[in-house]
This record gives C-alpha cells, structure tokens and sequence, in this order.
C-alpha cells in the first residue's frame, strides 16, 4: 500500500481503523526479515539518501553488466579449448583508453551533481522552530529539549536486557523489538523543522535512526548539529553506530514522531512532572494502556506501541489531530 | 608450505657449504628463504585470523548472546583486523615481492640481504606482543585483549588497560619491519635490474611493488607517530586528543586515515600487479595497455593520499570538506577502472585456458569489481550517511581484501608455486579449492550488503531478530570459508609429494625472466646478469 493510500484510509477510517493503520505506517520504516535494499524513510535527508544510493547503485548495475558480460562473451568466445587462437598484436588502442576514462568521467559528473545538491540540502540547518541536545554516555542517551527545562535519559528497555543477559536466542514472539527498545522513546512532532545538537561524554558515539536518513557522530568536546522534519507520524528506531565499548550494541534510539498538538501536550506534561518536584522526568509507573495523555511516556514495550492490539487505539490513534 | 625446507634443502647443499636448519633459516640472507619465511607466517597468521572470524560469525549466527561476552567479542573483532592486516595480508605480499622481485628483474638477491633478515624475524616479536594480552587472557591474566577496534580510536581504545601498550608497540615493530621492507624493495628495484630490464620494461608486478614500496614508507611513520600520541595520551597524561585538556579525538581519526586510506591501496596494488601476470599468460597474449597500467597504478597511489577522510563523512566535516573528499574518492574510480577494463581487453581475443592461477584471477577481477562498486556508492556522501558503519561497509571492505588481495595472494601461490618448489600441483584439487572458496566467500560476505542496508550496524554482537536470516546465511558461508586455508595445506603438501615434475616455464603462456631459470629455482640464481631477449620480458607491450 503506498503511503498516499494510507493517508487517504487514515482521514475516512473510524478510530480503531485508524491504529492499525497508524501502525502500519510507522512499522513501514522497520527493517524486515529477509529486506535486501535501504528503507526509504520518512524525511526529505532521508529520500536524499535513498534516490543517491538508488542512482550509484543502477549505474553500478549497468557498468557492471556491461564488465561482466564482455569477460562471459571473452571466456566463452576465446576458449584455447574451443581452438581460439591469440590475438597478439591487440595490445594497445588509444581510442578504447580515451572511452573507457571518459565515459567513467562523465557517469561519476552524473552522480556527483545530484549528490552535491542533495548533500548541500542535508547540510542546511538553518531556521530550526526547535532543538534538541542528544548526548551520547557508555552506553545510554540523554536528550535535553533546549530553552524546554526537559531532560531525560533513554537506554535499553528491561526485557531485552533481560533476554540478552539470559543467552537464550530471542524469537520475534518473545519479542519483537529485541534491542530496538528504550525506556524512554525521544517524543518529536512532525512537520517541524528539528535541529539537534549531538554530542557525547566519554567516548566517541553516533546517533542513527535510518528512518531519518542520516547518522551523525557524537563526539565529546565537539558538538555536531543535524537536523530533520519528520512527515509521518510514527515510531523510528535505530542504534548507536560508532563502537563504543562493551554495550556498544545495546544502545537503542527510539524516536516517536506526534503531530504537534499530541506533542505540545506531552511538553507540558513533562514540565508539569518536573514543577511537582519530579526530578526524575520518567514516569514512575507506566500509563494505563488506554488513556491518551501521558501515552508518549509509556515505555514503548510491544504492549504500548506495537502489538497490532486495537486495545490501545485512543493514544494511537491521537495522531488523526495533525 | 613449512614442507619446503626439505625441498630447499636439496639446492642449498649444492652451493658453498652444508647449512644446519638454525642457519638456514634464522639467519638466512637469501630471498627466496625470506619469502618462504614470510609466507609462511603469513599462512599462520591467516588460520588465527580466521579462528577469530569463525568466532564472530558463530555468535552472530543467531540473535542473543550465546556465552560470549559483548568485550570479547569486540576483542575479537579489532584482533581479527589487525592479525589479517598487518599479519596475513601485508607479509603475504613482502613474501611474494622477496620472492618473485629479484627473479623477475634478474638480481642475484635483494639489495640489502641482513636488512631483509631481520625484516622479517621483527615480525614474529611483533606478533607475540600483539597477541600476548589475548593469550594471557585466556589465562585469566591480564585486562584482556585491545576492543577499541582495529582503528584505535581514542577516547575508547584509551580505556584499555595494558594491553594498550602492548598493541602500540606491536604497531611500532610493524612498521619498522615495513619500511625496511619497502626500503629494501625500493632500492633493489631501482639498482639491480639486470642490464635490458628498463623501468617500463618491468613486470607489471614489479611495477605495482616499487608504487606500494614507497607508499609504505610515506604512511608507516604517520602511523607510528598516531600510536605514539595515544600511547602518551594514556601512560605520560599529555591531551592530543583528549578534549579536556584542550585536544581533539577527531585529530586522531586524521591522522589515522591519512595513514590507513594509503594503507588500503598497499594491500591491493600488489594484488594488480599479481593478476596483470596471470590473465596475459592464461590468454597468451600481452597484457593490454601495458603502460596505462604503470601509470593508473601510479595515479591510484597518488590519490590514496588525498581522500582520507572518507573514512569520516559522519564526524561533522564542513560541507567544502565533505564535497572535495567526495569527489576526489569518486575520481579513483577511474584508474581502477582503466585497470579493469584492461584486463577484460587482456583476455578478449585471447587464446584462454582456465587453470587454478587463471580461476582465482577471474574471481578477483569480477569480486574486486564488485567491492570497487560498492567502494564508489559509498563515497557518495548522502548515502554514506547511511551505508557507514554498516554490514555494508563490512561487505564492502571484504569484498576488496578477502576477494581482491587474499584471492590474488593464492592466485600467486599457485601460479608460482611451481617455480618455487619445482612441482606441479593436482589440478581438480586445486579447482576444488577454489570453488569451494569462491562459493563460500560469496555466501559469506554478499548477503552483508542487505544487512546493512537494511540497518545493521557493524561491530555489535546481538542484533535484533528481523538481522536473523541474512546473518545465519552469512554465518554458514564463514564456516565453509575457514575449511579454504586447510584444503589450500592438503592440495600443496600433495604437491610436494606426489606432484609432476615442473617445467623451467610451467606455464605454456607464461612470460618473464622467473621462467628462464629451472624449476625450482636454484638457490642462488642470476650469479651473473641474465642475457636478455625481449620475448623474455614480462607481459608488458614493450614496443610502446
């Protein structure tokens, strides 16, 4: 189903309708079992990236099939076997050098102006309406909503902790999101230009979602900025990608992207935990499934987020606001 | 291949005196005993390297953590790379140019025979350190083998214990013996080629070696001097690249990759020029375009120093860095494929026959190809903000090393193995070999390119379940793969035992002085400077 066809289903569809297929969307940026090609993802970066990758990757198909098949055509055709005898005397050709280094030449002109362009879009990360401060630790995040007086740490979710401390080999039933789960997800609105200020407070890490379409170092001393505008509605996970000690592997991102409105709530919920006194912005204990306030707090455990539970329709379902 | 001695034997004692097993081979000067010598540690630090790598692949077999623990297993991964790089491939390839180098330019020996002793008996020290923290660990001494990874990034590779130290020095012992090495190539290539063997007269093999000899010594001491500075960041409390003093660990990745991006093209300008003997003389025709090789070999070299920090596109360069580094890395797509597109044309109207040497050559110009390939797509930067760190540079960086130079290497071995030890070698044991390994190797390392596209990161030991498929398939390859080194041992101790008697030139098509001499070869061969015809000379068009 394309993703047009979603929207259209999602602005006819009742509310449980709506979950599901609010689920569809954001499980649409999840890798698959078997998935052989980059995902596109939800932003503008990450589109760049798919178009570039999809580009170099044809162009290389073509000069490929063209190498491939003259050295088939040469090791069939010019078999001592078959009674080939040698050309000696074909041993030079000024016109087939001049070819094969210009079209090269001119294949890599075609690749790298649209790269150029699309790298210079990446890399624009003016006008921001706001920014987030991720600071990478061994081997958790924290991400500081600036000029919000938010702040919290993200790191592995207990049950794979759990799973991963009890050498068993984990099964998509036990657990679906297997080290693609945080206790607290990073709550971001869409269609908002979001900059991010990344850095890090021991060694060097980096933060990677690929739903949207980049990774960024976090480095400590330096402060790296990137930034993205989320489109659809939906939770992104991705991994810590620089190597980054003993749990390197265990340090998930979980980004649950919420039309403004639901997002706006969820602010003013956190500032309100904190000016009770809550120096601890997580939630003490996990929200009742059903009730939509708080719901982005949750711990996106399979329960909360993921399982295709109509249940849980209200706080998914929120997203029909935007 | 440690059963050479006995065959080598034979030749020493028909020159000046009888050497006892210690002289000959501890303080042997002659090359071809050096060569034999680094190839035979090269083939032991292969099977430790790929132990290691088996061990990778069995707990990534399956998700969950199956008795291993997430520090050794980064353990394993940074000594894996190390021990391939630095233990496997490099001597790999020094032992070839000891061998083959002063054969095919007509030299009586390398120039600096004692230099090459002591070359090689650094690497043996240089090794035992290396792996000393691994060893002593298993021991249950020690804070346990380097995990940093392979690129000794501060600040975590600082936060090792010992075994800091440990790798540096090891690192500095390496570096020493390459040089040395490089030195001793450079110098013999330039004095000693027999009267008749001109610069563009030379083997195209040579040709590559005397480009990689000196790219060694530009990028060993830039090493030496990266270490060294981690080395007195953790024990003498300077701060080059620790920012709380005021330094900056993305200084050290400069470094590192202004050294490591040269390094790459070390490991595989001497696989070019290894493939550039064996297609002309499995097609008996010269080499195509003899001197766009020389000279795209040379543009390579010249470009592997100013691409670096591609290596880097996702540490917050400016935009000017990331574009130049951009186009200059998508520039070296054009040598290299000058040199693919000459070895097609090599064998196009060729007259081919399709022994062992002549397979693995195919393999590596059609794998190597497609390591180049994915090379190219991640230099593109706005997808490398996705590929990097991946399964697909995994992928990629495989496909060039294991493919590219370690399929030239036993290209190499087989194509010259009857020269060294004057045996030829079953050939359906020898194509068994190679296509057990090349179906393997493809099981093993393709189905990484959709792993990391689809969001694996590199270096982790647990992944989610949606990694399972690719990574179990991927896994079995590794297993058949490790069975490669010791089919490899079978076929040539078979040689060594039952083979037939080799020709002076083994090969109907071969060309080039190593196949005037008798196989084997003498000990000590070219005395006196050979008479040269040019139908002697290499594969090169030397009437252009």
């Amino acid at each position: 189903m394309s993703r047009a066809a979603k929207t259209a289903l999602a602005k006819v569809a009742a509310l449980p309708a709506l979950a599901v297929t609010q689920q569809a969307i954001a499980q649409s940026a999840d890798p698959k079992p078997w998935q052989l090609n980059m995902g596109k993802g939800v932003t503008e970066s990450s589109m760049h990236a798919y178009d570039a990758h999809m580009l170099a990757l044809w162009i290389c198909v073509a000069i490929g099939v063209i190498v491939f098949g003259a050295m088939g055509i040469a090791m069939f055709k010019f078999r001592k076997s078959k009674g080939a005898k040698p050309d000696v005397d074909f041993t030079h050709s000024t016109k087939l050098e001049v070819i094969w280094t210009v079209v090269p030449v001119a294949l890599l002109v075609v690749m790298a102006i649209p790269a150029t362009h699309k790298l210079i879009a990446m890399y624009d990360t003016s006008e921001p309406e706001m920014t987030v401060k991720i600071t990478g630790y061994q081997w958790l995040w924290e991400y500081e909503y600036i000029g919000e007086d938010v702040t919290f740490t993200s790191r592995l979710d207990r049950k794979s902790d759990e799973i991963r401390q009890s050498g068993v080999v984990p099964t998509a039933a036990e657990h679906e999101h297997y080290l693609l789960d945080v206790d607290n997800v990073l709550v971001l609105p869409t269609d908002t230009k979001i900059r991010f200020l990344i850095t890090a407070n021991d060694v060097i890490h980096a933060w990677w979602v690929p739903a949207l379409g980049w990774k960024q170092d976090a480095i400590p001393g330096i402060i790296n900025d990137n930034w993205t505008n989320i489109k659809t509605p939906g939770i992104y996970r991705g991994q810590c990608a620089e190597l980054c000690g003993k749990d390197h592997g265990f340090m998930p991102i979980v980004v649950k992207a919420v039309p403004k409105a639901e997002y706006n709530q969820w602010l003013a919920q956190q500032k309100a935990e904190r000016g009770a006194g809550e120096a601890d912005v997580q939630l003490a204990a996990p929200a009742p499934q059903g009730a939509p306030a708080p719901a982005a707090d949750a711990p996106v455990s399979d329960a909360a987020a993921d399982t295709p539970n109509t249940a849980q329709a209200a706080p998914a379902a929120a997203p029909t606001a935007g | 291949m440690a059963t050479t001695h006995a065959d080598h034997h034979d030749h020493a004692d028909h020159h000046d005196h009888k050497q006892g097993f210690v002289e000959r081979w501890f303080f042997s000067t002659n090359h071809k005993d050096i060569g034999t010598l680094y190839l035979v540690f090269s083939f032991i630090m292969f099977i430790i390297g790929a132990a290691m790598s088996v061990y990778i692949r069995f707990e990534l077999s399956v998700p969950g953590l199956q008795g291993v623990s997430p520090e050794f297993f980064n353990s394993m991964t940074t000594m894996h790379a190390l021990v391939m790089i630095f233990g496997g491939v490099m001597p790999a390839f020094v032992g070839l140019a000891n061998w083959m180098i002063p054969l095919q330019i007509g030299a009586p020996d390398m120039a600096m025979p004692r230099m090459n002793n002591w070359s090689f008996w650094i690497m043996p020290f240089a090794f035992a350190l290396l792996l000393m923290p691994l060893v002593l660990q298993l021991f249950g001494i020690g804070s346990g083998a380097p995990a940093g990874g392979w690129t000794l990034y501060p600040p975590l590779s600082l936060q090792g214990g010992s075994n800091v130290a440990f790798t540096i020095f090891a690192i500095h012992l390496m570096g020493i013996s390459s040089i040395m090495g490089a030195i001793n190539i450079i110098a013999t290539i330039l004095n000693m080629r027999a009267p008749g063997v001109d610069l563009l007269k030379m083997p195209v093999f040579v040709w590559t070696w005397l480009i990689t000899a000196f790219l060694l010594i530009a990028v060993m001491p830039v090493l030496a001097g990266a270490v060294t500075m981690l080395l007195t960041d953790k024990f003498f409390l300077t701060s080059f690249f620790d920012a709380k003093g005021g330094g900056d660990p993305v200084m050290y990745q400069h470094i590192f990759w202004f050294f490591g991006h040269p390094e790459v093209y070390i490991m595989i300008l001497p696989a070019f020029g290894i493939v550039s003997e064996i297609i002309p003389t499995f097609s008996r025709k010269p080499l195509f375009g003899y001197q766009a090789m020389v000279y795209a070999t040379a543009s390579i070299a010249f470009l592997s120093f100013i691409v670096w920090a591609h290596h880097m596109f996702t540490v917050g360069m400016p935009l000017g860095g990331e574009i130049y580094f951009m186009f200059a890395t998508m520039l070296i797509a054009v040598p290299t494929g000058v040199k693919v597109f000459n070895w097609v044309t090599t064998m196009w109207r060729g007259s081919i026959s399709f022994e062992s040497p002549m397979l693995w050559s195919i393999a590596f110009v059609i794998l190597f190809t497609i390591g180049g390939f994915s090379g190219l797509m991640l230099a593109i930067v706005p997808a490398d903000f996705q590929y990097h760190d991946t399964y697909f540079v995994v992928a990629h960086f495989h496909y060039v090393l294991v493919t590219g130079a370690l399929f030239a290497i036993i290209a190499a071995v087989y194509y010259w193995w009857p020269k060294w030890t004057g045996r030829m070698y079953n050939e359906t044991y020898a194509k068994i070999h190679f296509w057990w390994s090349v179906i393997f190797v493809n099981i093993l390392f393709f189905p990484q390119h959709f792993l990391g596209l689809a969001g694996m990161p590199r270096r982790i030991p647990d992944y989610n379940v949606v990694f399972a498929d690719w990574n179990l398939i991927s896994s079995i390859g590794a297993f058949g793969m490790f069975a490669t080194p010791f089919i490899m041992f079978a076929v040539l101790w078979h040689s060594l035992k039952y083979g037939e008697k080799a020709a002076a030139r083994s090969w109907e098509g071969a060309k080039g002085l190593e196949w005037t001499l008798p196989s084997p070869a003498p000990h000590h061969s070219f005395g006196t400077p050979p008479l040269i015809r040019d139908g002697d000379l290499a594969h090169g068009d030397i009437t252009h």
